[in-house]
């Protein structure tokens, strides 16, 4: 076995300390998870001292949250670990918590590998939000409500792009404005047209797709036999944003304009053109995504109803070290503390209420270096100089 | 980040054509800028972003003049006017006092975002400094009642300029020690900062107030700790000496940054990293600093707020507000010097205050939406601000046009 293996055997054994202790197996005296975490820590602290850093201090960081998660859980009764822990309910929530993240960070994913910092997703995906269910309104159908949505996104998007790109603002500058814009805007219109009344209760809604065979197979049938269409969408656009960034020559033109836009201007590649390009298109998805939140999940608009999760977005792609698998996974993970975090007031309100602030600790760790540096595109946040 | 990368050092802009040769740290832009621009850029700026806002309020059928004019005459500034009766004065004074207690935190969150730009870091955590800042404040503000007066809120202020310079430390000591970008790692310590506050004022949370124990919010600081109001009646929230506290703090930063050996280290750091490493500054020891300066002051505009005229924290007030958010649009249009910051801070306390609930008149235009609005005007004014180049760009393109007419006329001639 590498040292890395190791390192993943220990994230196994810190994962395992908890998972014997909540349903279905409810292991009832702590040793089980304690032994358990210590073997993880063994591995981790085995992996680290091999050099494996990455692997080895997330074995020991799951090592040490699996056994603790653990204990809490041999302590807490058994009826409330049975409400609080249904894996199915859990997942599917985690799903539907991760879908607008997956949207925005897959979207920010095509900005910043071109070479553009995209701190406005948040504005993107609020942008999305409130004009998917303007445009669901007005024209009485949920698809053209998620189209207007995601072409609000990249309407915003473009003016990113055009005061990033050509006119070289500072990107962090403008994207801040963009963030400030969108909140106001929306805020606005909002407040102008629906007012306190809120959004109508008959807003047409992205249906959910039924599986007929897969619904009657328990667990797996409960959490993909009637998810939402954009949740399916968010999924499928994983594997073609992977396949078009890393395998395509687009992709690759996109790769080359965010790592040496010099090199590729060189080569005759339109970094200008590439960078629109990418840009809008990280609108347009994150537009999708505040589509699927607004018209999709929670059916109304309220003002700022995105509160932070585009920079949750943000941190999953960083989290993910900017690949669509990372970035995926990062989203689910966040998208299960989310989850998690609706149903621990069963226990403890207050600790239900620090858990949502983990996914920006994780972030902050992540780009601190301590598991594994988050390295970001090489040209990313610089204009292109031309002479 | 520690490869040198070609374009990292920039070649200085030259004074005849500010920009050209576009340095590209944040600095070194500013500076172009600070040269091409003068006094009338931030006006021009702050002008068409109010005529953008304008056409948003026209197009949803309102009268754009007549809501400015609803705003200005709740922003209280119309007190200066000699003209006026004695029963509007009465009431611009009242507005007034309003505006100037938001101008207060609005100058020191201004200038937590101003020091950093000039060391060349952008500092989006203010709001979050801000907030650990008032967690401090009211925390220390509640306790130890009986304590003399002026050693209470002395001591406040220096428990939440301490929590904000922490907070900013952070991000500061992360960059220094790891490269880790400071713009991601104040948005994460926003949130963090955000959902620790929740936690602490939430229901049966730490800080949360043990007399009403159904609401969110922390207990009222002790008497002892408020601080004195010198204009309008303490009752009807008049205004309080924080003001100077803040005007203070406008003279600091300027006498910091202009006539001592660490703010030459900063604006040298800010101007050319490598440079100023190359001359012998220790770069990430200025990064740690600065960024514990720029907590400092986020911390001191919380607790200002707090033992001025919040005197408690609630858990909505955390959830929404925005203060440390517009130090960011305050320090751009103020062109992060001190006395940019104050009138850019005046403006947008004006502007907060002029389109509140409480001050503007519901007939005219409705104050929520008239908020948002506000936030329309920030966002419009950062996104100018943020093409400083556009301004500089438009300037050179109207030479150039002259220069090649003139040439063009020339050759005709020939």
């Amino acid at each position: 076995m590498t040292r890395k293996q190791f390192g993943w055997a220990a994230v196994a054994a810190g994962f395992l300390a908890f998972f014997v202790a909540v349903p279905p197996f409810t292991v009832r005296t702590p040793a089980v998870p304690i032994v358990l975490g210590l073997i993880g820590l063994f591995l981790g602290v085995w992996s680290l001292a091999g050099g494996e850093r990455r692997w080895g201090w997330g074995g020991i960081a799951a090592a040490i949250i699996g056994m603790a998660g653990g204990i809490a859980a041999t302590q807490s009764g058994v009826g409330n670990l049975e409400r609080v822990v249904v894996w199915s309910a859990l997942f599917a929530a985690m799903l539907r918590y991760a879908t607008p993240l997956i949207f925005a960070s897959l979207g920010g994913l095509f900005s910043e590998r071109s070479g553009v910092i995209n701190i406005a997703l948040e504005g993107m995906l609020l942008t999305g939000a409130f004009f998917a269910v303007l445009g669901a309104d007005l024209t009485g159908t949920w698809y053209l409500g998620v189209l207007i949505g995601m072409a609000a996104g990249g309407a915003l998007a473009l003016i990113h792009a055009i005061f990033s790109v050509s006119l070289r603002a500072d990107q962090i500058v403008s994207g801040t404005a963009l963030n400030f814009l969108a909140f106001g805007l929306t805020t606005y219109l909002y407040l102008n047209r629906y007012g306190a009344e809120g959004t109508p209760t008959d807003l047409p809604q992205v249906p959910d797709v039924h599986l007929p065979l897969i619904e009657d197979i328990g667990f797996v049938g409960d959490i993909f036999g009637q998810m939402n269409l954009l949740i399916w969408m968010g999924l499928a656009l994983v594997l073609v944003t992977w396949v078009v960034v890393f395998r395509t020559p687009p992709g690759l033109r996109l790769r080359s304009a965010g790592e040496n836009p010099l090199a590729a201007e060189t080569a005759g590649l339109s970094v200008v053109r590439t960078r629109y390009l990418a840009v809008v298109t990280s609108g347009v998805l994150a537009g999708a995504g505040g589509a699927y939140l607004s018209i999709g999940f929670v059916h109304s608009f309220s003002q700022n109803m995105t509160v932070g999760k585009g920079f949750i977005a943000l941190a999953a792609l960083i989290f993910g070290r900017w690949r669509p698998g990372g970035a995926l996974m990062a989203a689910l993970l966040f998208g299960f503390s989310t989850a998690l975090a609706q149903r621990l007031p069963v226990f403890s309100p207050s600790a239900a209420t620090l858990f949502q602030a983990l996914p920006y600790v994780l972030t902050l760790v992540a780009v601190a270096g301590l598991v594994g540096r988050s390295i970001a595109p090489a040209a990313i946040g610089r204009p292109l100089e031309r002479s | 980040m520690s490869e040198p990368q070609d374009d990292d050092l920039p070649p200085a802009p030259t004074p005849e054509a500010p920009g050209e040769g576009a340095p590209i740290t944040v600095a070194g832009r500013l500076s172009g800028y600070l040269r091409g621009g003068g006094i009338i850029t931030p006006l021009l700026t702050a002008l068409l972003a109010f005529v953008v806002g304008g056409l948003v309020v026209a197009l949803t059928g309102k009268d754009p003049i007549e809501t400015y004019r609803a705003i200005f005459d709740g922003t209280g500034l119309n007190w200066f006017f000699p003209w006026i009766s004695e029963e509007d004065r009465t009431v611009a004074a009242l507005n007034l006092q309003q505006t100037l207690i938001i101008t207060t935190p609005l100058i020191l969150t201004g200038l937590a975002v101003a020091f950093a730009f000039r060391c060349g870091l952008f500092n989006i955590g203010g709001q979050g400094q801000y907030l650990v800042g008032s967690y401090m404040a009211v925390w220390i503000g509640s306790s130890f009642d009986g304590m003399p007066s002026v050693l209470h809120i002395v001591l406040c202020m220096i428990g939440a300029c301490a929590a904000g310079a922490v907070w900013g430390g952070i991000a500061g000591l992360l960059k220094a020690t790891t490269g880790a970008n400071e713009v991601i790692t104040t948005i994460m310590l926003n949130w963090i900062a955000l959902w620790v506050g929740v936690w602490l004022v939430n229901l049966n949370g730490p800080l949360q107030n043990t007399e009403q124990k159904s609401v969110p919010v922390s207990p009222d600081i002790v008497e002892g700790a408020k601080l004195p109001v010198f204009w309008g009646d303490p009752e009807l929230q008049g205004l309080h000496i924080g003001l100077f506290v803040a005007l203070a703090s406008l003279l600091v930063f300027w006498v910091l940054l202009n006539r001592t050996v660490t703010g030459y280290e900063v604006r040298a750091v800010g101007f050319n990293p490598d440079a100023a490493r190359a001359a012998g500054i220790s770069v990430s020891r200025n990064y740690i600093l600065v960024m514990a300066i720029c907590g400092l002051f986020a911390g001191l505009a919380a607790s200002l707020d707090v033992l001025g005229w919040q005197f408690r924290v609630a858990r909505n007030d955390i959830e929404i507000g925005q203060l440390g958010f517009y130090g960011i649009a305050v320090a751009l249009l103020g062109r992060n010097t001190a006395i940019g910051t104050f009138f850019s801070a005046l403006l947008f306390g004006a502007l907060l205050t002029g389109t509140s609930v409480r001050n503007l008149d519901p007939l005219v235009f409705p104050p929520e939406l008239a908020t948002a609005l506000t936030s329309i005007i920030q966002g419009l004014i950062v996104l100018f601000v943020s093409a400083d180049i556009l301004v500089v760009y438009l300037w050179r393109l109207r030479r150039k046009i002259r220069r090649r007419g003139s040439a063009e006329s020339e050759a005709v001639a020939a």
